[in-house]
Order: C-alpha cells, then structure tokens, then sequence
C-alpha cells in the first residue's frame, strides 16, 4: 500500500461552510500563554482579541487575558504603531509581565505596521524602564490556520530569546505542537522517569488549567521559564513534534544556529508513533525506557487485543489541526478502523505523505485526505461513505448528530464536553484511554440501538 | 486594590452615593486593558443572527466567522440557515487584488444552494481597508438572485459593539416596508430586541397571545425575513432592553409613524409592567385587554411566589456584582435580585450611556459601584472588595468569578436557559440558588481560609 491516493474530483467551492479551522493570531496566542509570566497581545482591534479570549476560555474554563492594541479608526487608516507601544506600557503597568507575545492580526498586516521596527523604537524611547521582554510573531490569517499561530509564536520565541550557546547541559528540549495540558504533564512525566531535564515550549499545563487558589493572580503560575529558553542552546537534542511541520520551527532554529539536533517525529500518539518517541529519548539520553512505560506498553497492547473485535472495519471520519489527525490515524490503523476520510483546515502541509507513512504496514487502505477543508466539504464526502464514527473537536458535533454516529471529542476546541484540557491523547497512557472511548462508543451505540439491550457485551 | 484601574479608566468607574455621577463612556477601549468588549461586527452579528432563514455571510478572513459560528442560544421554530457560518476566508491574493470576485462568486455559490430569502452580508476590519465595493456587490447580486443581498458596514474598528447595533439596524431597516400588511390586526405588536435565547421569545408570545395581541415580527430572534418585510403593519414596536434594536424603531418611527415602548421581560415587576404598558396602548381599541391582563399576571405570579419565596430564604441578604453588555438590563436584574432578597453591590457594562449610568445611581443601593467598560484585574478587584456571592456576566466573566471562588449566573447572550417572563424568574432564582448554596465554594481557599479562620476564633473564645 503506501501509495497516496487522493481523490481530485471535488467541487471546489469558493465559500467557506462551518470551517475546520481558527485563525492564526489565536494560534499565537496559546503557544505564548505557555511561557512563564507571559502574556499574548495582539496587534488589532479590539474584536479579535475579544473573540478569541471567548473561544479559548470556553475550552479551558480557566481566565485567559489576552491584550489588545485595539486599534480604532484612526488608527486603522494611520497606523498602529502608537497604540501598540501605548498597550505595551499599560500591560506592563497591570501585569508587570516578564513577557509581552505580539502577535499581528488581519487589520495590521493589511495596513502594513512594521512591528519590528515600532518594537525597536519602543525599546529606544522606554529603554530606562524595566522592560519586560518582547516576542513578536507575524500572524496575518489570510495567510494560514491557527496551527501556523502555533508553530510561528514558537519559532520566534526560540530565535528572539535563545540568541546565545550555552553550555551543554544534557537536557533535552521539546516542542510538542498543539496538545492539551495534560498531554504536556504526560510528557513531564516522562522526562522525569527518564531522568532527563527537559524544557517543553510551550508549557500550557499550568498556565491553561490552573487550580484554585485564594486571590487571583494577574498571570498564572507556570509556563516555560523564560531563562529555560535562553538556555535551549544548551541540549543534546530537541524532539519536535509534528510530521506536518513547514520549513521554519524552533527545532530547526536551534540545529541551524547552535548545532542542537533536531528530532522531528510524529504526535506520540498510537503505539507506533509512541515508540518513536521512546526510542528517540533513548538515543538523547543514552536511557533505556523506564519499566512503568514498558508495562504501560503492554497494558496497551493487551488492550489492543481484549478490544480489536469491537472496532475492527469501523469506517472513522477524522479531522481537525493537520498533526493531530496525522496522530490519529496513526493509532486508528493499528486497531483495524479504517479512517474513510480525514480532512484539516491547513492547506499545503503534505498531510497524505505524513499519513501514508503513519499508517504505512498497518491500514487496510488509505484514506481519502483533504486539506484545506471545511465541514460543507466533509460531509458532502463523508455523508455517502457512511461512517460509523467521527473522531474530533467538537465542531463536528452537528454532523455525527445528523449521521447518528458517536463522536470522540479529541483536541482543541472542546465547547460541548467537560475537561477539554484534561484529555490525554500521548503517549501509551493516551492511546489507551483513546481505545477506551472509542470501544466504549461503538458498545454503548450498540446497545441504545439494540431492542433487546444485552447487559453483557 | 487602587492598582488595578488604570489612571486613564478612573473615570470610567463611580460609587454610588459619592456626589454627581458622571461616568466617562461611550470611548474607545484602552489600548492594553484587556476590555471585555467586542467590535462593531460583534454587535452587528449579535443583533441579525438570529433571523434563521437569512443566510448570513462574513466577508473577511476566517476568524471572524468562526468565532461567531453558533454561539448563541437564538432559537429557530423552522428553518436553522442562521446556525451555519459561512465566510468568503479570504486569501492573501484577495487581499492584494481584492475581495470583490470572491464574494461574488460566494453568494452566487451559497445562495443556490441554500435558497435564503435574504443575505446579509458583513464587512470585517480588513474588508475595510482594501476598500472592496460591499454595497455594489450587494446590488448587483440582489438584483441576479432576486432576494435582497444587504451590506452590513460592520468594520470592527470603527468603533464598539454598539456602533454595530446600528449598521444592524440599517441593513434591517430596507427590509421593512417590503411586504403587505393588508390582514395585519390592529392590535398588534413587534417584538425588538429580543433573540429568543433558549426560546424566550416564545414565553413572550405565548403572554401577548393570550392577551389578543398579535406579534407580527420577532426582530429578530426566531425571525423571518417577511415578518421583519411586514412589521411596518404593527401598531406598536416594544424595543427590550440593552436597546440594540432601539435605531430600528426610530427609524420606524420616522418613516412609518409607528410609537414604540422599552419594555424588559427579565424580573417580575419589569414583565408586568411591560404587560400593563401594552395594554394600556391597546385599552382604548380593545377595552377588555388590561382585565386580561390583570388576570394572567395574577395567575403567572400566584405560581410563580411561593417558589420564589422558598429560594429567597437562602438567598437573603448574599451579595451580587453584576457585568453585562447594555446596561438595560441591569435595572430589571436590579430589581430581579431584590425579589430573591440579594443585595446587588456592583453594577458594569460594556456599553452604558450617561442616562443609563444616572438611571443605575438613583435604583442603587449607597456605594455600590459603578463601572464602564472594565477589564478582568478590575472585575477581580471589585469581587474581592465587596466580598460577593455571585457574580452575573457571560462566558468570558465566568472563569474570573470561579477562580476568586464566586458563584457565577451566565447572564449573556450565551445562556441556555430562559430567564425570561415569569417562568423565566423561576429559572432564574433556580440557577442563583444553585450556583450560590453549592457546598464547593467552601473547599475554595479564598473561603476555606476564611471559615478557619472563624472556627480557630471561635475555638479560642
Ligand atoms: S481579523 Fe484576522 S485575526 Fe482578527 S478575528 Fe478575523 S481572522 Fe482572526
Ligand atoms: S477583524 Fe475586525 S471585525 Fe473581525 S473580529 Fe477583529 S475587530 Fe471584529
């Protein structure tokens, strides 16, 4: 198999219909929320910071401030470059941030704002204050997806802050894409375990899922440390997540400027792409894999074995960012499900290359890939395939209700479930409890639909 | 707490009971305060979304639309065309050589497909600064599909939420007058700004109705295309609350001669009231309708008490900050809480006027606080200040209430529960209740401390 098969004759509609995507500043947005006394700020009007604070808060549960230049009219047709430093000064007053995101919008991309050079002046005219650091990140959405927030927020956070060789510390250094925050206390876990000193950009665990305290804190605890970045330069090697990756990431930032090898592999997800990770750390390390990851992985396998009758040949319809649903075929072809299509809202990311080679030696077939889809173009080809399943966010709910099919929330955003920042998709332990949602889904559509409604199945 | 509000937003906030009120509002957002405010196009968005055989199309980048893709409660008897989201998600190539052919060829694609009786179409920020011909499109496409393809000036920059109201209004505006009202009765009504949030409209309806009203048009929750073409016929307009529709009735009253009230269904004093001023219109035309009316709020509240009393036993004397987007509403929440027997102790919105801020201090209670345009740090400060039970806003407040450990009542355009006339109170004082009297606010530090803190007093009394 492994050869790409991609079906051409697709109406090619101008519109958008229910997109499979977000844009690209919100993106940004995350990826900065997770480094230590960080705070997003986005270079627009106010509307779009506004939006995308309800979007994410709605996943989270958690307080997310996000600044804005709110740019007005004036400002639209003039430039926005006084608002900027103007916003700069009032959340360094309120927040007292060691780090102030810039992310770009729409408006100031269009109006061409050089914010490079406002941020220059900006240090020039407030140099004798205490400034915070800056980041800035050009996040036009015309121009790409949130995901494209995502990586661009991390790869200028590395090239802004990491500027100099430090000396080599052992660590290892990870970025891994856009997961939930209990992915990332997953992947603490496991540099732990392995005894390795890790710094993981973006840190969202704590910073997007926080615990109650007593005040409310302006900024949240956690994130990335800011001098852990600074000291990226020092590790023996950076793992970066993502097969779908473009030429510009933090890892290849880091291999270029300070010869730091760049391991790019695939969203841990499944047992395959699981391995790959373990193996990888390995090798950095020169540790074997702890004993509680080789029992898990057996735990995983048994499970495997206990439930491939339930999903064996169910016909799945996955979509979502480009590397998740990479991830998730991956994992899918390994417990016989045939993903029949999966789509993403990116465009140009080689995602039928990324999965063919995932799925290479396990899936019966490949499926039907599609990028720069929205939800219109998903079910006009999905609905005659028939699918038994959908596979994630949430903004597929509408159309697994209209097929009568169980939808496994996975992913960003979770609008309509309870603890969308809490599901594990990485590793053995994520992959387990995937196969258990996705079993339990397919028993529990079987008995609703069954008239006699086995107590055992 | 002083350092939470920013010199240039100080007067934007007043204590009540503390000399004139005169509130700065109405002004650009701070750059960097991190407003709980949206843009023109949200306002616009908000107010014609729920018209649900219209097809509502956004011109601009993806965002834009997708962060407005069915978020609203807003309700639909019959067709649900308002729930999808449909955006022309504009390239860098329309960027440079503009949008126009694109959404051209998006309307022409979409409205075959969907056979709407109308399009709205929005502009967003970036539409606006390369300068695409919106209302050319518009005409040009309205006159090949026929049905009306509206322009919604809704660039986000030009101003709040507010100024969406307006662009809202107009594009409405040259629907009304299109349709016959010939069979229209004269004891008639239309139902202004309200967007059916969980099916509130219909608890509205169902009261005029048995009051021999008719409703001729919802503008615009569960709205129709040809209702809002018809409502001209309607002898009166009732504009509700935040006042989002209010342009569309003065422009009605200027060009049709049709009066209109403001009128609020949240609370029990408010909903009456808003009864009574109908049908005292009405009483001379149909001089049985204020005995009708009498009669139904008698048997609506002799349900309705005896189960807000019970409710009002726990809740009495906790306190309440409320932040809500017009500030309409704020009275009749005022006035709502008092039923419950809660003490309301801060007061904000994002688009008061000076009237509505002077209307806030003379209902108030002494030094309660009064806020425009706020921001989380000075949300949070204020909670703690007043050391509050239950916090009313939307989404966006919600997790700034549950992390200083406050109970939150979503009071927004979100909410999936009516709260609305009387059936509403009760739904409301439910959820107050349970969001106030749930035992896990005292496993919050912030009150766990507390209650230590009186128990190792005590302890050593
Ligand atoms: S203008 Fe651009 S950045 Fe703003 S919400 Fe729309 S797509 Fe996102
Ligand atoms: S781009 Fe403009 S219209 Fe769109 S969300 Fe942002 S402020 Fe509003």
């Amino acid at each position: 198999m492994s050869k790409v098969k991609n079906k051409v004759e697709r109406p090619n509609f101008v519109s958008t219909t229910n997109a499979c995507k977000l844009c690209t500043p919100l993106g940004a947005a995350m990826a900065f929320r997770g480094v230590e006394g960080s705070i997003p700020f986005l270079h627009g009007s106010q509307g779009c910071a506004t939006y995308m604070r309800r979007y994410v808060i709605s996943h989270f549960r958690e307080p997310v401030d996000i600044a804005s230049s709110a740019l007005g009219e004036k400002a639209a047709v003039y430039g926005g470059g006084a608002n900027l430093k103007k916003g700069i000064l009032n959340v360094m007053k309120k927040y007292e941030p060691e780090m102030i995101g810039v992310a770009t919008t729409c408006l100031t991309e269009t109006i061409g704002d050089d914010v490079p050079m406002i941020l220059h002046e900006f240090h020039k005219e407030f140099g004798d204050l205490k400034l915070p650091k800056i980041v800035r990140v050009s996040t036009a959405s015309y121009n790409g997806t949130h995901t494209d927030g995502w990586h661009g927020a991390v790869c200028s956070m590395v090239e802004q802050l990491c500027t100099e060789k430090a000396e080599a510390d052992g660590s290892v250094n990870i970025l891994p894409n856009m997961i939930s925050c209990e992915d990332v206390r997953e992947l603490k876990d496991i540099c732990d375990h392995f005894g390795v000193k890790s710094t993981i950009l973006p840190d969202i665990s704590e910073t997007l899922d926080g615990p109650a305290l007593e005040d409310y804190v302006k900024i949240p605890s956690g994130g990335t440390p800011i001098a852990d970045i600074k000291n990226m330069s020092a590790a023996s090697g950076t793992i970066e997540f993502g097969r779908c990756l473009g030429p510009r990431t933090g890892g290849v930032a880091l291999e270029k400027n300070f010869a730091v090898k760049n391991h790019r592999i695939g969203i841990p997800m499944g047992l395959r792409e699981t391995d790959v990770l373990f193996d990888t750390l390995e090798d950095i390390t020169g540790t074997p894999t702890p004993r509680r990851y080789e029992l898990e992985r057996g735990r995983l396998i048994d499970a495997y074995v206990d439930g491939h009758k339930y999903v064996f040949g169910k016909r799945a319809v996955v979509y979502g960012e480009e590397d998740l649903v990479t991830g998730l075929c991956a994992f899918l072809s390994e417990i016989g499900v045939d993903v029949i299509l999966a789509g993403t809202g990116a465009r140009g990311r080689g995602m039928a290359e990324s999965i063919a080679a995932v799925t290479d030696g396990v899936a019966s077939k490949m499926p039907i890939i599609r990028e720069g889809v929205d939800f219109q173009d998903i079910a006009d080809e999905a609905g005659e395939l028939k699918p038994d399943l959908m596979i994630g966010h949430s903004k597929g709910y509408k159309y697994a209700k209209a097929w009568n099919i169980p939808l496994i929330r996975v992913g960003f955003p979770i609008h309509d479930r309870f603890g969308g920042q809490r599901i594990l998709h990485l590793g053995y332990g994520g992959a387990l409890s995937m196969f258990d949602k996705i079993v339990n889904a397919v028993l529990e559509k079987k008995q609703t639909d069954s008239d006699i409604g086995y107590g055992y199945l | 707490m002083t350092n939470a509000i920013l010199e240039e937003r100080k007067d934007q906030i007043h204590r009540t009971g503390q000399g004139d009120i005169d509130i700065a509002c109405n002004r650009e957002s701070l750059a960097g305060a991190v407003s709980q405010r949206a843009c023109v196009f949200c306002g616009s968005r908000v107010v014609l979304y729920p018209i649900a055989d219209a097809l509502h199309l956004v011109h601009g980048p993806i965002g834009c639309a997708v962060y407005t893709w069915d978020i609203r409660g807003a309700l639909s008897s019959g067709p649900e065309l308002h729930r999808q989201s449909f955006s022309t998600d504009l390239q860098e190539v329309d960027v440079i050589f503009g949008g126009e052919k694109k959404l051209e060829a998006a309307l022409d694609e979409l409205i075959d497909r969907h056979s709407p009786k109308a399009a709205f179409v929005y502009s967003t920020c970036i539409v606006g600064i390369i300068g695409d011909d919106l209302e050319a499109v518009c005409r040009q496409m309205s006159e090949k599909k026929g049905i009306p393809v509206l322009p919604v000036m809704s660039e986000g920059f030009k101003g709040s939420k507010r100024e969406g109201y307006l662009a809202a209004c107009t594009a409405m505006f040259k629907l009304v007058g299109t349709e016959d009202v010939s069979d229209v009765s004269p004891v008639s009504v239309n139902i202004l700004g309200d967007f059916n949030l969980a099916g509130e409209i219909w608890i509205i309806r169902e009261y005029f109705r048995r009051m021999g009203v008719e409703v001729v048009a919802n503008i615009t929750g569960d709205g129709r295309v040809r209702d809002v073409g018809r409502s001209h016929g309607a002898a009166l307009n009732l504009v509700q609350c935040s006042g989002a529709t209010l342009d569309l009735a003065k422009m009605m009253e200027e060009k049709y001669g049709k009066p209109f009230i403001r009128v609020s269904y949240l609370g029990i004093e408010d909903m009456a009231d808003s009864l009574y001023q109908v049908a005292d219109f009405f009483k001379d035309i149909d001089p049985n309708i204020v005995k009708r009316t009498e009669e139904l709020v008698k048997e609506e509240l002799s349900k309705l008490m005896p189960e807000v009393a019970r409710y009002r036993k726990d809740l009495e004397g906790k306190k309440v900050a409320m932040y809500v987007g017009g500030s309409f509403k704020a009275f009749s929440l005022l006035k709502a809480f008092r039923h419950l027997g809660m003490k309301v102790v801060m007061v904000g919105s994002q688009t008061g006027t000076k009237e509505d801020y002077a209307e806030l201090e003379r209902i108030s209670d002494p030094g309660t606080i009064l806020v425009d345009d706020a921001n989380p740090l000075e949300l949070s400060a204020f909670i703690k200040e007043k050391d509050v039970d239950l916090f009313v806003g939307g989404v966006k407040e919600r997790p700034i209430a549950y992390k200083l450990g406050v109970g939150f009542c979503d009071h927004n355009h979100e909410r999936k529960e009516a709260l609305e006339g009387f059936e509403g109170m009760l739904n409301f004082a439910r959820e107050v209740h349970s969001s106030v009297m749930s035992p896990v606010w005292s496993f919050v530090p912030r009150r766990a401390n507390k209650i230590n803190t009186i128990e190792k007093e005590a302890g050593n009394e």
